[in-house]
């Protein structure tokens, strides 16, 4: 029988070092190839007019005309920039307490918990294309649900005074869902003696929950609005089903896409606005960056 | 066996041999193994698929085509085509691929720079010159010296700016206002031939209970139609040309009385026209709840075959100035491209003779009546009275426009014109700030 004995990480045999050298290569080598260098390269396309055909160096650079024309000539632009700020005002204000909400009188294991779980948690299983085509069939001007029940001619999906708080009534039903089952995880983690203590020194259930609870659950709070900023800036799919994101659904994803897929091919254009969302992005990245990196020192 | 020595030996020799057999090491292998045994297939196609071309003199082996025909009564059409082109060219075989109508227009940059079909079909206008000047589409000016029955206007359409030809037209359908017979008998309506005598028509039918003018524009396009029909009207044909060129102001006078004179009928037009697609238009038009619908007259589709179809009917958009008139019209004509290196150029090129010819065009036209074929030798005889009516109309046309989205660059028709005209329907006080709008647009796109 051999015998091998350990002789610790440094000595790695060279067949050892070949494999651990690959599994850290291939996967970089990936996320390089298919996540920093478009990135990188829409970044330098924002400033050319390239259309999509041809070689790349055929583009011609055009310096920051792209960024000048989004914000001073592209009536959609400032739009879809308040959509996206009320649409994540929406999510963290309203949908994600709700939420909490939820998961908190779940938590109580009332009789039939179990049936709320699953109807609260399945709209989150469907996909947003197929969430805003069930909402058509509600919210439809001559034939949807809401106004043959009501008798009602309201053009909720048409009309740009409702269309947005009728999409965001349909991404919420889907985000508090999801919130609510991160957080019942969560809730039930905490340490069963400290709500016990809690009681015993005469706190009632709203005292408990945001004074001992809460605190607790700060890991779980930190991811809850991590996934609640990523879904409002990545919300595209819903409103693309609907009307491909125009009259009062405008959104920045949704601006890019109709640029540079499909026919219009305004890849420069389109990756100005791009940019623009990577930066907005990266204040929140960084932001949460921060928190994380302080609280492990 | 030894005695273990060590801790690690004797914690080692516990964990039974079937468990140990597989260390790190195996799996990893095994791992490697299957991720290759995976990718192998793939790399052996990629391999394997550009030694398969055969560039042939003469014209056997296959011929690949790119259908957008994708709903299920035009699919039938064109499987039936290519079998009877299979039937009287035994040597030849037709591969289509069959792509939904919308992604295909959506991805047909990286389609014809990849590996497109031999044919593929499009649409004649501007964006065919477009790809044409690119070096994406490849030269058919030889199937055109020996294609009879095409009017020199259809030659017109498919020529690109070099002088050659590279479009081989199928089937077209003109734009006009449908009503329905049996509504316009049963409240004695005649059809307008001005736009005051359609302002009291439309003031008569809502005092009769009906939508004046159906419309529908969710998808952005169908207004465009409008917008089109006005323009001709008002402007006449060159200028309509010339401003979808970019050559002409948007806002210049000219297009500001379009957008004047509109706004005078919005009145008339069906309401909260932003929520309902054209479908949706179109049956308020079938279920007699609308007097006109101004669209293509694929708006037969959303009737039925039979009786509902033969009760469809149109006229011309109403004149406006008299000294322009109503002889010009809007006809979008589809039909096919040859790619730049086929691989099968003189399958592809006895393809594109077919589909001209009037044989191919009878089969397609038989299987959806809500288009016309453009070989004036095909067999009229069969059609219904809708696709009659419309070949009267189109050879009385003096110039044929061809629709907003097929005229302009693409991306000032949709990341323009498509808000534009929105934000008009929902506001159309402002005419002044939406022209100046468009223009300065147009004029960062038409400059790039």
């Amino acid at each position: 029988m051999a015998r091998r004995k350990y002789k610790g990480i440094d000595h790695l045999s060279s067949v050892d070092r070949v494999v651990v050298t690959l599994m850290v290569v291939v996967p970089t080598l990936l996320v390089l190839w298919l996540v920093w260098l478009p990135a990188v390269g829409s970044v330098l396309l924002s400033f050319t007019n390239w259309d999509g055909i041809g070689p790349i160096s055929s583009a011609k650079v055009i310096g920051l005309k792209n960024y000048h024309d989004v914000v001073t000539i592209y009536p959609p632009f400032w739009p879809a920039v308040q959509h996206n700020l009320i649409w994540l005002g929406v999510l963290f204000l309203i949908a994600t307490p709700f939420g909490l909400f939820l998961a908190v009188l779940l938590d109580r294991e009332l009789r039939g918990s179990r049936v709320y779980q699953t109807a609260i948690y399945l709209p989150v299983v469907l996909s947003l294309a197929l969430v805003g085509f069930i909402w058509q069939l509600i919210y439809s001007r001559d034939q949807g649900l809401i106004n043959q029940v009501t008798g009602g001619t309201i053009d909720w999906y048409g009309d740009q005074r409702y269309n947005l708080w009728a999409a965001l009534l349909a991404a919420s039903w889907r985000h508090v869902g999801y919130i609510m089952l991160l957080y019942l995880a969560g809730l039930k983690g905490v340490d069963p003696t400290l709500r016990e203590a809690a009681k015993v020194d005469g706190a009632n259930e709203r005292t408990t929950f945001f004074r001992v609870v809460f605190p607790v659950m700060a890991p779980i709070n930190a991811i809850v609005l991590v996934v609640t900023v990523i879904e409002s800036l990545r919300a595209f799919d819903l409103v693309w089903v609907i009307n491909k994101g125009r009259n009062g659904l405008e959104l920045i994803s949704t601006l890019v896409t109709s640029n540079i897929v499909g026919e219009a091919s305004r890849i420069g254009f389109g990756s100005a606005m791009a940019t623009m969302m990577l930066l907005i992005s990266s204040v929140f990245v960084a932001i949460y960056l921060r928190y994380t990196f302080k609280e492990q020192r | 066996m030894t005695r273990p020595t060590s801790e690690a030996e004797y914690l080692a020799s516990l964990v039974p041999a079937s468990v140990r057999g597989v260390s790190r090491r195996t799996l990893l292998r095994g791992a490697l193994g299957a991720g290759t045994l995976l990718a192998a297939p793939s790399l052996l196609a990629a391999c394997g698929g550009s030694g398969g071309s055969t560039s042939t003199g003469s014209a056997s082996g296959t011929v690949t085509v790119g259908s957008n025909q994708s709903d299920a009564v035009p699919k039938a059409a064109i499987q039936a085509v290519m079998d009877a082109f299979h039937k009287a060219n035994s040597g030849i075989t037709t591969k289509i691929n069959t792509i939904d109508h919308n992604s295909f227009q959506e991805n047909i940059n990286n389609y014809l720079q990849g590996s497109p079909d031999d044919v593929w079909m499009w649409f004649s206008g501007y964006r065919m010159r477009f790809f044409a000047s690119k070096g994406l589409a490849g030269d058919v000016s030889d199937v055109w010296k020996n294609l009879a029955g095409m009017s020199d206007a259809l030659k017109k359409a498919s020529t690109g700016d070099d002088g050659k030809q590279y479009f081989v037209p199928s089937t077209y359908y003109p734009w006009a206002m449908f009503y329905r017979k049996s509504v316009f008998q049963k409240y004695g309506y005649t059809e307008p031939k001005t736009l005051d005598e359609f302002k009291t028509l439309g003031a008569q039918m809502k005092k009769d209970g009906l939508v004046p003018i159906a419309f529908g524009d969710k998808d952005g396009w169908p207004a465009m139609g409008t917008f089109d029909q006005l323009n001709l009207r008002v402007n006449g044909y060159q200028f309509h040309v010339d401003l979808m060129a970019g050559k002409e102001a948007w806002n210049g006078d000219k297009v500001k009385k379009v957008f004047d004179t509109w706004a005078g009928l919005l009145d008339l037009h069906q309401p909260d026209a932003l929520g309902r697609t054209w479908q949706e238009a179109a049956q308020t038009l079938q279920q007699k709840k609308a007097g006109t619908y101004l669209l293509g007259s694929f708006v037969a589709q959303q009737f039925s075959k039979g009786a509902e179809q033969d009760d469809l009917t149109f006229f011309n958009f109403p004149e406006v100035d008299s000294t322009i008139g109503a002889d010009a019209i809007e006809a979008p004509i589809d039909g096919y491209m040859m790619a730049k290196r086929p691989k099968n150029e003189a399958g592809a090129k006895k393809l594109l003779g077919y589909v001209g010819s009037a044989d191919a065009q009878n089969i397609v036209v038989k299987a959806d009546p809500s288009v016309i074929a453009t070989n004036d030798k095909a067999d009229q005889a069969s059609y219904t009275a809708l696709q009659k009516k419309s070949v009267e109309f189109v050879s009385q046309a003096k110039s044929i426009a061809q629709f907003m989205d097929r005229d302009t660059r693409p991306d000032f028709a949709s990341t323009v014109m498509i808000p534009a005209i929105q934000s008009f329907l929902k506001n159309p006080k402002d005419i002044d700030g939406l022209c100046n709008s468009i223009e300065n647009q147009k004029k960062s796109i038409f400059s790039s």
